[in-house]
């Protein structure tokens, strides 16, 4: 079995953004990049299913080579190889068109993406790459178990889940729930020398035209002091949330 | 020309972020020059009250094979809706289904998508959108180049506009083909009753602070007298105190109701990207120097266990008067 994961090259949890160049560019100084956390949720399924039947697990980024540590950690966690599709990706259709193109031709059984990335939120690549190969697709999925090529995913809805049942090939776009937080693997020193020696093949991108294209960036306007409120008179909350408020 | 929108339904009723979606799609059909029109699938409820949020026809699906929702039959359906009516602005509420059928209608129509919409259009030609994005640390002003557009919104981030009238309602038709049906509904699993955190007005959430599971009774009970959701942060998740369909923050759910509470939440920046753009924040900490404050227009420090009852209390006596 050939499992693809695909993995976004994304700022950490705690950064602070900026932006540069008149608030239409990202300002990487000093930001840490991480694997996508919902990819990583991804990977560390496909790693239990490559322990459980001996599938192989390719990573893929669509990146310039900046991102290849991303991908080199990836595989020090234990993917067996990695494919760098050479491109700075500015639009979701764009990536996904790639990573299809790529795809086609190595028949994966199984695809895991992220249900999105943290940094453009767009939710756009795991659908349209799935519909660019004709495969089902599985969004916010928070359960996957095989049998054979049986497979049942779970996904979340609003205000509950549904469990879904098909055949192989398909995407899953996992989040937190496809495996819990304490699953996810730290790579061991003997991971990240393994991964060196792994291949990381970089391939030219074909069809880069994109469909939207980023005007502007802008940050949240800073929130006006806090009305503090004594533990002794909960009351006057109350009072504001009624008549300042206005919500209750 | 016109704008096609789709009305998610549950349970056979609009939920309250198709009638967002409806007067989003009024408003820019507006500025277009054209009309909105609602697709409604396997809904029971008055699809004609759907002319109130400013759609002039509603088409309404009530094929068999469509009752329950499937991303591709219903992705499919609303891509030959949009044909069979000269649609090339399609609008979608960005819900957990909207999501899952947002990217295939993208990708069928060759369409630009710019989901988590939060305002109307700045400009329809080129048409450009402004979106949330870094999980809500920041905005993104995008502009398509597309002759076809998805947009989804996100719920609670736009209100309805109502105009009293009524739309005419006709009927479409579309089977779902087998390619549809490659994944099946084995079962769905929905508390009843249960708000959903995207499209509830109020959340109550709680942290570590509360030091134990079997603490959320009083968490729960404020909520339930608030018609609240409940929340909670990361790390009460990861540790099981609560299910994960409850974290809200940046790898959890984004929420923007009218009232955001959390007890107990020191504020972590990955917590505040989630949650900073609800209209009004209380926070109730017993640490002065928690982050939190910066981002709330309430504060409270204290200790929940003492805050919490007599805000309850305090909440009774306002509900009982008012």
């Amino acid at each position: 079995m050939k499992i693809l994961v695909c993995i976004s090259h994304v700022p950490d949890t705690t950064s602070k953004i900026k932006f540069t160049n008149n608030q239409t560019e990202f300002d990487s100084n000093g930001i840490t990049f991480v694997i996508n956390p919902y990819d990583e949720f991804g990977l560390t399924r496909a790693m239990k299913i490559k322990e459980s039947t001996g599938a192989t697990i390719t990573v893929v980024n669509v990146g310039a080579a900046s991102t290849e540590p991303t991908l080199r950690k990836a595989l020090a966690i234990g993917a067996d190889e990695a494919v760098r599709i050479d491109a700075d990706p500015k639009d979701g259709s764009t990536v996904a068109r790639l990573i299809a193109d790529y795809a086609k031709e190595q028949n994966f059984d199984l695809i895991v993406t992220g249900r999105e990335s943290i940094d453009y939120n767009g939710g756009i690549v795991p659908g349209m790459l799935a519909t660019y190969l004709d495969i089902p697709f599985v969004n916010a999925c928070i359960g996957f178990e095989l049998e054979g090529t049986n497979a049942k995913a779970v996904r979340e809805i609003d205000g509950g889940k549904e469990t879904l049942e098909g055949t192989l090939p398909m995407l899953i776009a996992g989040q937190k729930g496809l495996v819990e937080e304490k699953e996810l693997r730290i790579p061991a020193m003997r991971g990240i020398m393994m991964a060196r020696k792994k291949p990381l093949s970089v391939i030219a991108a074909g069809d880069t035209r994109v469909s939207t294209t980023v005007v502007s960036f802008e940050l949240p306007e800073t929130k006006a002091a806090c009305t503090m409120i004594d533990a002794g008179n909960v009351e006057q909350l109350v009072e504001l949330l009624h008549t300042e408020a206005k919500v209750i | 020309m016109a704008v096609l929108v789709y009305t998610e339904s549950w349970n056979g009723s609009f939920k309250k972020a198709s009638f967002e979606a409806v007067s989003y799609a009024a408003q820019l059909a507006n500025k277009i020059g054209t009309e909105a029109i609602a697709l409604t699938i396997a809904s029971s409820d008055d699809a004609a009250q759907l002319g109130n949020y400013g759609a002039t026809k509603v088409l309404n699906i009530t094929n068999e094979s469509l009752a329950t929702f499937n991303n591709q039959a219903y992705a499919n359906a609303i891509v030959a809706a949009a044909e069979a009516n000269g649609a090339d602005t399609i609008i979608i509420s960005n819900t957990n289904n909207g999501k899952a059928i947002a990217p295939i209608i993208a990708a069928k129509r060759n369409a630009g998508l710019i989901t988590n919409a939060i305002e109307l259009p700045s400009s329809t030609s080129p048409l450009t959108v402004k979106r949330k994005t870094f999980s809500s640390k920041a905005f993104t002003n995008y502009s398509s180049t597309a002759a076809q557009n998805v947009i989804s919104i996100t719920p609670n981030a736009l209100g309805t506009i109502e105009n009293g009238a009524t739309a005419q309602i006709e009927s479409f038709d579309y089977t779902a083909t087998s390619s549809d049906n490659r994944l099946s509904s084995v079962s769905v699993d929905r508390a009843s009753g249960k708000i959903s955190l995207t499209e509830a007005d109020f959340v109550v959430s709680a942290g570590r602070g509360l030091k134990g599971p079997e603490n959320w009774g009083m968490v729960e009970e404020l909520a339930g007298l608030l018609g609240a959701a409940t929340a909670c942060s990361k790390p009460v998740s990861d540790i099981g105190w609560r299910p994960h369909s409850e974290h809200v923050g940046q790898t959890g759910i984004a929420i923007n109701p009218e009232l955001y509470i959390a007890i107990g939440i020191s504020g972590a920046i990955q917590h505040l990207a989630g949650v900073n753009a609800s209209k009004n924040i209380v926070v109730i900490n017993t640490d002065p120097e928690a982050p939190f404050f910066k981002a709330a227009d309430y504060g409270i420090v204290g200790d929940a266990f003492d805050v919490v009852p007599k805000l309850i209390e305090a909440l009774k006596i306002h509900k009982a008067n008012n």
